[in-house]
């Protein structure tokens, strides 16, 4: 197998780069300037190198580049400005979401995928949605506010938090 | 103890949030220099081995291979990876690559390629003739007389003069009397004698150990890496490679996560030498499995813990003897299981105190600074025999507690007797709110309907458990912080400082204490830390001690600056400094006749006359190491049925003194409750017969995400700590130490079980539970 050449969207403007077959899809978007995709576990686990592939979010160290072919790619470098950041990213800045901020990229853009499609999905959904990305700075609570806000912004804070008795067997919700 | 602040005490916003947010480019792995090249390491496949040949010449010849390190080629210096102060208190048992190896993932040779996978073809090509050793794969086997002994070599030694005996792969020994606690035991009216097991686990920072190296203009080596220990690194590495310091400089970026495991030398020794050997920029980072295998642990320790009480609760002897496996080498082996000691005996008064601590080495992998260090594994032992022995008493857990806990104005002996690898410094408690951190999170968890477990029916089963934390803050009479600042044009000021900020937001807590005692905002304070040619010194992000020591060098710091600007603002308005207030960014006179802005004052300082740049360098060391105290909660439900366990609600209530940034105080006790919660729950190590990790990612490794979390509840319990920047102390590591011993109380108070090992799964409860119950009685 050999290199080949492909095209695809990546935030708005056309590519066009060769990849090998066994080229991951994370590795080439790095090369290609986005470093915002993060690479924690190399192994589709921890979220942290999500993109939006076609509207839908995809772990792109888990994504062959191939893959990539005459679609359409949303990195973070797409998302947000320091003059006019996306309310998402506002949202976790101002709650205090953001430690390490290794994992709030790909936190950014899977919760920007769901609100784009589902404005004000319900907690269940929204938890499935984030379910995702591991953070171990945070202990999640601040992510929860954050995006909560976010995406029901009606709901005062007090009543953001995960309400009890949602996560089936510990440890094993991804 | 209500004080006005103008910045501190505050939820200003972290400073790099919103950069972090927009995936700016960082972080180490976002900065690497184009054309660098790539190395890989070959780890050891044995537990215990001598390497009786290596041979890499057909490796070397491969295409895109430009270098590869053994321990045939490089400087054979003793040393330890544990990023500490001078002399390290760890056993110098380490070399950059040895013949030989000491646990499976141990370095045995590291190449350097144009590309990964020219590295990795080349790794393939090295061939390696082992002789495979009889191995030590548990503590009781490394005590055994005719063990194996794992460090043989003649260099190992330890650079402090404290007990170290290899030969009997005992990598450390500590112990401390006060009173004698046969003479406690024997006046008690209870007596309880029990060991608690606190397993293995892995940091897992969600960035991997990550560093590049390349050689500038003028020859010198420069490191970029994510680490906790800036100004260590340089050191050890300069150590290992035989070079003087000042050939070396580090700069430390964003951090992608440390939790103490980078708080050690464990990659930036090879990508120096590479970029020295190649000239080219050499660029390494670990996957997700060697952050498992070959990065560094929590120390498994297993606490055997000795009570006595009197029938009015009244405690009369404490003894704790630890037993910590260090695994294959001794990064921290003294320090953590010095620190299973000092941070958890002095929670309780007690007349008669006995305390041994013993490392010994493993042929499993090395264990290291993690969040809490030594005091989660011991307080696991502490506190559920505190239940244990309350409930013999048939008194109150949490009545108990109240009854022993240390209180501000009092001390304990043990703070003199016992400190990092060496004797302590005598200390009276300060601030200490932890009987209103009780009360409150009482309050909050519902403590009076918790029941008893005999009464509790039904297959899902609730209990609530509780468990009372102390730290420290620093570590007094060694650690040392310093911070420089200088004034601009326009009012702003340069922060210069060691501090490490390894996500936790020191950067931003480090310029609220900067902007409080200036009389600025945040906004002005430009940060810059841990670059080790342009900040000055700090020991680097550990022993919970950034905001309480690094603070006060900075609050001491801006306070010298103030008064230059007051100096400055005097001459300009005709008044004496001590007329003058400095606040919001500018200088006013007391009786409001005139005021300047501060950007006035540094256009005047600059340009104007008596020209000089305002500007202040302080440096700070503690004499005391005042805890933080806290107050955990768990209210857990058992499925009696599969064993499962869940907590339903998880209440910290946590005296840090004044919290600088109270939101990032809450994000610190968040983040280390749900790493606790998850240690508890699921996190271990499994290893096959031969000593190797059978789950080394994060399929089979789980932490836990965020439909795991329970309902969180921090309670911040604000106090002043006299000796500490506007009344801080520490809050980083307090918070991991209270879910083991909680859950482990609240799964007692659920289904009358005693869980004395970690984790507890779904399968160790239903064992549990069933060798409890007879037969077919299970169900009521």
């Amino acid at each position: 197998m050999s290199r080949r050449e492909i095209g695809f969207t990546l935030n708005g403007r056309p590519v066009t780069v060769a990849v090998d077959p066994d080229q991951k899809l994370a590795r080439l978007l790095r090369g290609l300037g986005c470093p915002g995709v993060r690479i924690g576990c190399d192994e589709g686990v921890c979220g942290a190198c999500t993109v939006i592939l076609d509207g839908r979010t995809v772990n792109s160290c888990h994504t062959y580049a191939f893959q990539a072919a005459g679609r359409t790619i949303e990195t973070i470098e797409a998302i947000g400005t320091f003059d006019q950041p996306h309310p998402l990213q506002t949202a976790l800045a101002d709650e205090g979401a953001v430690q390490c901020g290794f994992c709030t990229p790909g936190l950014v853009l899977s919760a920007k995928a769901l609100l784009d499609r589902e404005p004000a999905p319900d907690d269940e959904l929204l938890k499935r949605h984030l379910d995702g990305h591991l953070c171990r700075c945070t202990g999640y609570e601040k992510i929860w506010t954050a995006i909560r806000r976010v995406s029901a912004p009606e709901i005062p804070d007090h009543e953001t938090r995960i309400p009890d008795g949602l996560s089936e067997s510990p440890g094993t919700g991804r | 103890m209500a004080r006005k602040f103008n910045v501190v005490n505050k939820s200003v916003r972290k400073i790099d949030a919103l950069a972090l947010a927009l995936g700016k480019p960082l972080y180490v792995a976002d900065k690497v220099p184009a054309g660098a090249l790539h190395i890989k390491f070959l780890w050891s496949p044995h537990a215990h081995a001598v390497i009786e040949s290596l041979d890499a010449s057909a490796a070397e010849k491969m295409p895109g291979v430009h270098c590869i390190l053994h321990h045939g080629n490089v400087p054979r210096v003793v040393h330890t990876t544990a990023g500490q102060g001078s002399p390290e208190p760890s056993p110098y048992d380490t070399f950059m690559f040895d013949r030989k190896v000491r646990h499976v993932g141990d370095r045995v040779a590291a190449v350097a390629a144009e590309t990964i996978e020219q590295a990795e073809a080349a790794l393939a090509a090295i061939r390696v003739e082992y002789e495979v050793l009889p191995a030590v794969l548990s503590m009781d086997d490394a005590m055994k007389e005719g063990a194996p002994v794992i460090h043989d070599e003649p260099e190992a030694h330890q650079p402090i003069p404290v007990p170290y005996e290899p030969k009997i792969n005992k990598a450390a020994f500590v112990g401390m009397d006060v009173g004698k606690l046969e003479d406690g035991l024997a006046g008690a009216d209870e007596v309880l004698d029990r060991s608690y097991f606190a397993h293995y686990a892995q940091h897992c920072p969600i960035e991997p150990h990550v560093a590049f190296a390349e050689v500038d203009a003028e020859g010198r080596i420069v490191i970029v890496t994510s680490t906790q220990v800036p100004f260590h690194v340089r050191r050890i590495v300069a150590q290992c490679l035989q070079i003087p310091v000042r050939r070396i400089r580090v700069i430390k970026p964003r951090i992608g996560g440390g939790f103490g495991v980078k708080q050690e030398v464990l990659v930036e020794d090879v990508v120096a030498l590479m970029a020295q050997r190649t000239g080219r920029p050499c660029f390494l980072e670990y996957t997700r499995e060697e952050e498992f295998v070959s990065a560094r642990t929590r120390h498994p320790i297993r606490t055997r813990i000795r009570l006595g009480a009197k029938r009015d609760g009244s405690l009369t002897a404490m003894g704790m003897d630890c037993l910590s496996n260090t695994g294959a080498y001794g990064a921290h082996a003294l320090t953590v299981v010095c620190n299973c000691g000092s941070k958890m005996l002095p929670l309780y008064r007690a007349p008669h105190v006995h305390f041994t601590g013993t490392a010994v080495y493993t042929n499993l992998p090395v264990g290291g600074a993690y969040r809490g260090y030594g005091a989660t594994q011991s307080s696991f032992a502490v506190e559920c025999a505190m239940d244990e022995m309350a409930e013999r008493l048939d008194l109150d857990p949490l009545e108990f507690r109240r009854l022993n806990h240390i209180k501000s104005g009092e001390t304990s002996p043990v703070f003199r007797a016992l400190g990092e690898g060496k004797a302590g410094v005598e200390q009276a408690i300060g601030s200490c709110e932890l009987e209103r951190c009780i009360t409150l999170g009482a309050k909050e968890i519902g403590w009076k309907k918790r029941g008893r477990w005999q009464d509790k029916t039904g297959r899902l089963r609730r209990g609530i458990g509780l468990a009372c934390l102390m730290q420290g803050s620093s570590i007094p009479e060694v650690d040392m912080g310093a911070a420089s600042i200088k004034m601009n044009e326009d009012g702003s000021f340069n922060l210069l400082m060691g501090a490490t900020d390894l996500g936790t937001g020191s950067d931003t807590v480090l310029a609220q204490i900067a902007a409080e005692a200036l009389g600025t905002d945040v906004e002005k304070i430009l940060v810059y830390s841990s670059d080790t040619d342009l900040t000055p010194f700090d020991v680097g992000a550990y022993a919970s001690s950034t905001t309480y020591l690094s603070g006060a060098a900075v609050e001491d710091c801006a306070q010298k600056v103030r008064k230059q600007i007051l100096a400055v603002a005097g001459a300009l308005l005709g008044r004496k400094p001590a007329d003058l207030l400095a606040a919001d960014g500018k200088v006013r006179a007391k009786d409001g006749s005139g005021e300047v802005t501060f950007g006035e004052v540094a256009l005047h300082s600059l340009y104007a006359a008596d020209q000089h740049q305002i500007g202040a360098l302080s440096s700070h060391i503690t004499h005391k190491s005042p805890p933080p105290f806290s107050a955990h909660f768990a209210e857990v439900e058992v499925d009696t049925e599969t064993g499962a366990v869940r907590v339903v609600k998880y209440v910290a209530a946590v005296d840090c003194g004044t919290a600088i940034n109270p939101k990032l105080a809450e994000g610190q006790t968040e983040g280390g409750v749900l790493n606790g919660i998850s240690y508890a729950l699921t996190e271990e190590y499994l290893f096959s017969a031969q000593g190797r990790m059978l789950n080394p990612s994060f399929t089979k490794y789980t932490i836990f995400g965020l439909r795991d979390k329970p309902e969180l509840k921090t309670i911040l319990v604000p106090s002043y700590e006299k000796t500490g920047p506007y009344g801080a102390k520490s809050v980083a590591e307090i918070c991991i130490n209270g879910p083991l011993p909680a859950i482990a109380n609240a799964i007692h108070n659920a289904v009358g079980i005693r869980l004395r090992e970690g984790p507890f799964t779904s399968e160790k409860v239903w064992r549990a539970l069933r060798e409890a119950a007879p037969a077919g009685a299970s169900r009521r």
